[in-house]
């Protein structure tokens, strides 16, 4: 069954992609589409049936050298199982909404380009790759994975291939991410080195270990443990956007709509959060990089929450929500509460993906304007639309009945991310706790104001365009609908699993605990006894508590955020819910009452404004700091490197030899070379005969 | 029978072809032209079949050399030839690109006859590297590919051509000369051109003492260091590398493919067949100096790389840059690193191959390699689009294709070895997809708003069925590398058993002697 989920996608790209001018434009779309939703299927069949034991599909052995043995397979757990139905469920309804947002480009010219295709294969290669990504047994074929999603963000990106934004965007996002594999493939080298091994297996059991031992990595010695985890956590940093390694995934908007709700919104960019909740049996021995874990998911979190204040192109504003909602997911794992960084993974891709369609379908309607400086007043005339972006909107900020489990989706998870943080106690815990409370507020402010400036008000901008405005065609619509559900209800029916009590959670992610957990263990040690053959049978036997490895993630014995999470204050509890009233109040008085406060505020506090609008100047920065010079470098060494300093000595030294030759050269023919050649033959003859000679005696 | 001299079957054919071209073909009209094309592609597929009978035939687990041949020949010397799991699969990579080749040079219309002879004279002296067992035979091939190539670029190639040729051969053939000496050296010191009878020989590494110079490792240092000069050369490494973009420039297409896929890494197999297993301690010396030379040429020539504004030079640099991976992981001297750098160099004679050829179809079209006179190549050319961005996906090492593992077992391997040249050596990997993909938007994406190119046409079917091999390939062993790591495995173990002995034997005596000093 999940061989059959990981390569339909793949069939359907291929399918599409060469098979469409077999099949015609709207087959091709169809079969993938249709792949996709049986993928689907069985994602959930999967994920509700699901016992929690890990489970390991073999495909075919993929690079092996000395002890180096990685192969194509499937591991399936609680979190694979997870991110399945996310993944197939997010791309299915993309590939339907997409039926209808590509049917009309006017980037191409509808006689003789055949875009569709292109554009529905790309996205079918990008579910296959996401999903090999999370299915992987083993760190290299992640890798895989994970760069897979990379090629295909950075076609998607420049989808548009004549805009030269879009193809800016797309080598920016490959550039950027590569800098995050970096460290990742530096990551599993070192890992490699230490454990011998790359498979998740080997690895989860060689953790304690690894906590006790020291490498030498460049200039010093380091904790083998806080090594690897900070090398793979770069790799994280990179994919999921986070401070720092963020600039591409405001830029990645140039790409459609659709592949930005699907890839940067609600699957590739959680693979950062999916890879540290992956690796949780060796976070959690990382005291170090959990805390600076931390701080950049709070900082990320805060900093992107406030330049979504004042952006006024629609996809922009929800592309830095997604790059701050990141940040708190990153903020749970790294206070060791990985299920809640998860829930938060889970119930974001509903509501951040209709967001998207949703502003997808106003993009459709407003014939391509993004500046919601041009909105206003769609309410009526796009009332589907409109709803879905409420709900979208009720979610992210987090609205439900405090105290309660009651309250759409986004309440739940960031509700619990807020709580855990707070229960984390550690200095790092307690600053994110703060930022992360601000940045809820934020959060509601510049989402209400999304939303006001987009559906209330009066109609601004190009008249023309406000009189065509049309709500979109079914195949949008129903997307919609069908994440809505997800928004509102994705939270409330799997509180419990994610967040519920200790035992619940370590139940549901397979973590053995009670009676059943003495069985495991035996079970585990025989295992382990037949597999090493030596005492790691023992240490399995004298702990109680689950090992690294059991199950989908691992919480050490002396982290208790999670138990510790269910008794914070009232006030800890109630904190995102006024942060999210105060944002919803200002919000309204800005861009309902009084539409004039927002222009006198940007103009009484210039500086501040300019620095919010221009992203805290980081493009600026990277492009003064890194861009220009490498290009400087790079001419220098060419220039006074290759041609100056190599080829000006290797000639000096041969000023003897190269006047001859150039004044051969000079007057050469081609008759010349044949001369040149002889004598060549010539040499080497002579060179024979020598040792024939020598030989001889 | 057959198998026997399946080796010297392989390797001459295509000298066979030649000399039926030079001998039996006349004039220099359509037709004879036509036929010398034929004759040439001929005698190369039949030297790919040959190989392929070779590759099954071959039997992996076996670490010795395979298909060996041994007779009299003149002057006393001796002809001896023979394929193990290092070499195999060089002969199965020239095999395979040398008909590609032919069909690269289709549309050439200067001296074709002789265009055709200088190639299968080429592929002849190359193979003939790969499967030399005798070192006046290796030498022989090893210098006398230098011929070819001469020929090739001095009268098919381009404006500065000359200029190239000579620079091309200067700088090769002079790191040859010293090889050449270290050769006699060491046929004086064991008695023997027997290159498996060398593998055997313990070469002196006692300390000497030259001109007031503590030399560490002694007389295998010094013949370390003359092969070194050899084949540092042919690489190219940093910094003999300058010859090598002027010379892929100023080539035409073919000699390019040829240049860059196959020449290129007799330099690699030098260093597995001669330096590591026959100066062990030597290498084990200069292994971190190596490494470090590798890590600068690949930060050094991506940087480069990135501000050439010839299509061709861009490539020429980004392929000493992989190099550069190829000579780290060579001297990381663990299985991973080795693998690694056999697969490198493979991967990257298809990868390599199939960029210049990219480059040839839209030269062939437009005549120029400019980058700056192409843009928005997609809006006419989808197809070919699609292939350049396979490729430059694998150049950049994307995982699913060839490159991505070669690099991949490398930077295994060099961490293993020294942490900081894998760090180093890491950042390639960034700035390779900087300069690759900014060269494929420059030409292929945006608007297509030159005038010129209005009316290029996409590839033909000769152009898709000479990228179709390669596609196939880079995918292929992207995906199921073992097909290529299974062969070249067990050898690679049993060098680097012999290496690990000599080096531990090494240390143990000159422990002993330090201890013996105090």
């Amino acid at each position: 069954m999940e061989s059959i989920i990981l390569f339909a996608p793949l069939i359907g790209a291929l399918l599409c992609g060469f098979g469409w001018r077999i099949m015609g434009e709207t087959a091709a779309q169809s079969v993938s589409t249709a792949l996709l939703f049986v993928a689907c299927v069985l994602s959930w069949i999967v994920f509700l049936g699901f016992d929690g034991e890990t489970r390991f599909t073999h495909i075919l052995p993929w690079i092996e050298s000395g002890s180096l043995a990685t192969d194509w397979s499937i591991r399936l757990d609680r979190l694979t199982a997870i991110m399945l139905v996310v993944i197939t469920t997010v791309s299915a309804l993309v590939h339907l909404y997409s039926f209808g947002y590509m049917a009309h480009d006017e980037n191409f010219d509808e006689a003789t380009e055949s875009y569709r295709p292109r554009f529905f294969a790309y996205l079918s290669f990008f579910t296959f790759a996401m999903l090999t990504l999370v299915t992987a047994d083993n760190l290299v074929q992640m890798f895989f994975g994970w760069e897979g999603v990379g090629l295909a963000s950075y076609l998607l990106i420049g989808f548009y291939f004549r805009k030269p934004s879009a193809n800016a965007a797309a080598i920016k996002a490959f550039i950027v991410n590569r800098v995050g594999d970096f460290g990742f493939a530096l990551g599993i080298f070192a890992l490699f080195f230490m454990v011998d091994s790359i498979s998740f297996t080997d690895i989860f059991a060689a953790a304690p270990d690894l906590a006790e031992r020291e490498v030498a990595f460049l200039w010093t010695t380091w904790p083998a443990i806080e090594l690897v985890c900070l090398l793979l956590f770069v790799g994280a940093m990179g994919k999921s956007a986070q401070f720092i390694l963020h600039t591409w995934l405001p830029d990645a908007m140039e790409g459609p709509t659709p592949v930005s709700a699907l890839i940067h919104a609600a699957t590739m960019v959680t693979a950062g959060v999916f890879l540290v909740c992956r690796m949780s049996p060796l976070m959690e021995f990382a005291d170090w990089t959990q805390s600076f874990i931390v701080y950049i998911g709070a900082i990320t979190a805060f900093f992107a929450a406030t330049v979504g204040l004042v952006q006024n192109d629609i996809k922009r504003v929800i592309a830095y929500s997604t790059c701050s909602q990141l940040g708190y997911m990153f903020v749970a794992a790294g206070v060791g509460v990985y299920s809640v960084a998860m829930f938060h993974l889970f119930t974001h891709a509903f509501f951040k993906g209709m967001l998207f369609l949703g502003a997808g379908s106003v993009i459709t309607g407003m014939h391509h304007e993004q500046d919601m400086r041009n909105y206003g007043g769609l309410r009526t005339r796009m009332p589907y639309t409109f709803w879905s972006m409420m709900i979208g909107t009720l979610a992210i900020t987090g609205v439900g009945i405090p105290l309660t489990g009651i309250g759409f989706a986004g309440f739940l998870s960031k509700d619990a991310v807020i709580e855990s943080t707070f229960a984390g106690g550690t200095d790092a815990a307690t600053f994110a706790f703060w930022a992360l409370v601000v940045a809820a507020a934020f959060t509601s402010f510049y989402s209400w104001r999304l939303l006001f400036m987009t559906f209330f008000g009066e109609p601004r901008g190009d008249r023309h365009a406000h009189e065509h405005v049309h709500e979109s065609p079914a195949s949008m619509v129903v997307p919609l609908a069908a994440l809505a559900v997800g928004a509102v209800f994705a939270g409330m029916v799997w509180y419990k699993p994610f967040f519920g009590s200790e035992q619940k959670v370590q139940e549901w992610f397979g973590i053995a605990s009670g009676e059943k957990h003495a069985q495991v263990l035996l079970i585990g040690a025989a295992r382990a006894a037949e597999e090493q053959n030596d005492a790691s049978g023992e240490d399995s036997g004298s702990g109680a508590a689950a090992l690294p490895g059991q199950g989908a993630i691992y919480m050490a014995p002396d982290n208790s955020v999670l138990h510790d999470a269910h008794y914070v204050p009232a006030w800890v509890k109630l904190s995102p819910f006024f942060a999210m009233l105060i944002g919803f109040a200002l919000a309204f008085l800005f861009y309902v009452r009084r539409t004039d406060l927002p222009a006198k505020l940007a103009a009484n506090q210039a500086p501040l404004y300019q620095f919010l609008l221009n992203k805290w100047y980081f493009d600026e920065l990277y492009e003064h700091a890194l861009v220009r010079p490498a290009k400087a470098i790079g001419r220098f060494l060419w220039q006074r490197g290759d041609l100056g300093a190599i080829d000006g000595f290797l000639n000096g030294v041969a000023m003897g030899v190269v006047p001859f030759f150039t004044r051969l050269a000079g007057r050469a023919q081609s008759g010349y070379i044949f001369t040149y050649a002889f004598w060549m033959v010539l040499g080497i003859l002579v060179f024979i005969t020598w040792m024939t000679i020598a030989g001889g005696q | 029978m057959l198998l026997d001299s399946l080796l010297s079957i392989i390797t001459f054919v295509p000298l066979i072809g030649a000399a039926i071209l030079a001998l039996f073909l006349r004039g220099d009209d359509a037709p004879a032209r036509r036929n010398a094309k034929y004759v040439a592609l001929a005698a190369t597929c039949t030297s790919l079949l040959a190989s392929l009978i070779l590759l099954a035939a071959f039997d992996p687990a076996e670490t010795g050399f395979q298909f060996v041949e041994e007779g009299k020949w003149i002057l006393g010397l001796t002809y001896k030839m023979g394929v193990d799991g290092l070499s195999v699969l060089f002969v199965m990579l020239t095999t395979f690109l040398m008909p590609i080749t032919i069909l690269a040079c289709w549309d050439v219309t200067h001296r074709v006859k002789e265009y055709m002879i200088a190639f299968l004279v080429l592929e002849t002296l190359m193979l003939g590297v790969f499967c030399a067992l005798d070192l006046v035979l290796f030498y022989l091939f090893f210098e006398g590919g230098l011929i070819p190539m001469f020929l090739i670029i001095g009268i098919w190639g381009g404006r500065d051509r000359i200029y190239a040729a000579f620079k091309f051969f200067l700088y090769t053939f002079l790191g040859s000369v010293l090889m050449l000496v270290a050769m006699i050296a060491m046929y004086v010191d064991a008695g023997t051109t027997d290159i498996v009878a060398l593998l055997g020989h313990n070469f002196g590494s006692e300390t000497m003492e030259i001109l007031g110079f503590h030399i560490l490792g002694g007389f295998q240092t010094l013949l370390w260091l003359a092969f070194f000069a050899s084949f540092a050369v042919k690489m190219p490494m940093w910094p003999v590398h300058t010859w090598l973009p002027d010379a892929h420039v100023q080539a035409p297409t073919a000699g390019s493919v040829i240049l860059a896929a196959i020449l290129l890494k007799m330099g690699g197999y030098g260093f597995l067949r001669f330096s590591l297993p026959m100066f062990p301690i030597a290498s084990s010396l200069l292994a971190d100096f190596v490494l470090w030379l590798s890590a600068i040429a690949i930060v050094y020539t991506s940087l480069v790389a990135l501000m050439q504004e010839d299509m061709k030079k861009l490539i020429a640099y980004s392929s000493v840059a992989h190099m550069g991976f190829v000579t780290a992981g060579i001297f990381s001297a663990n299985q991973q690193g080795v693998d690694g750098a056999i697969f490198q160099m493979l991967s990257h004679g298809f990868i390599s191959g199939a960029l210049f050829l990219c480059v040839g179809v839209v030269y062939d079209r437009m005549h120029t390699r400019e980058i700056d006179a192409y843009g928005g190549l997609v809006n006419r050319m989808p197809m070919y689009a699609a292939v350049f961005m396979l490729f430059t996906m694998a150049n950049v090492g994307l995982p699913g294709t060839s490159g991505f593992v070669g690099e991949f077992l490398t930077l295994v391997g060099m961490f293993q070895a020294n942490t900081w040249v894998c760090a180093v050596a890491a950042t390639g990997v960034i700035l390779s997809a900087a300069y690759a993909l900014w060269l494929y938007r420059r030409v292929v994406m945006g608007e297509l708003v030159k005038e010129s190119l209005r009316s290029i046409t996409d590839m033909n079917r000769r152009e898709q069925a000479i990228f179709a091999p390669l596609v196939v390939m880079t995918i292929l062993l992207g995906v199921y590398p073992s097909l290529a790591t299974d062969i070249v495995g067990p050898s690679v173990g049993a060098l680097l058993d012999g290496y690990g002995e000599a080096v531990a034997q090494y240390n143990g005596t000159t422990q002993v002697a330090q201890l013996g000093g105090h």
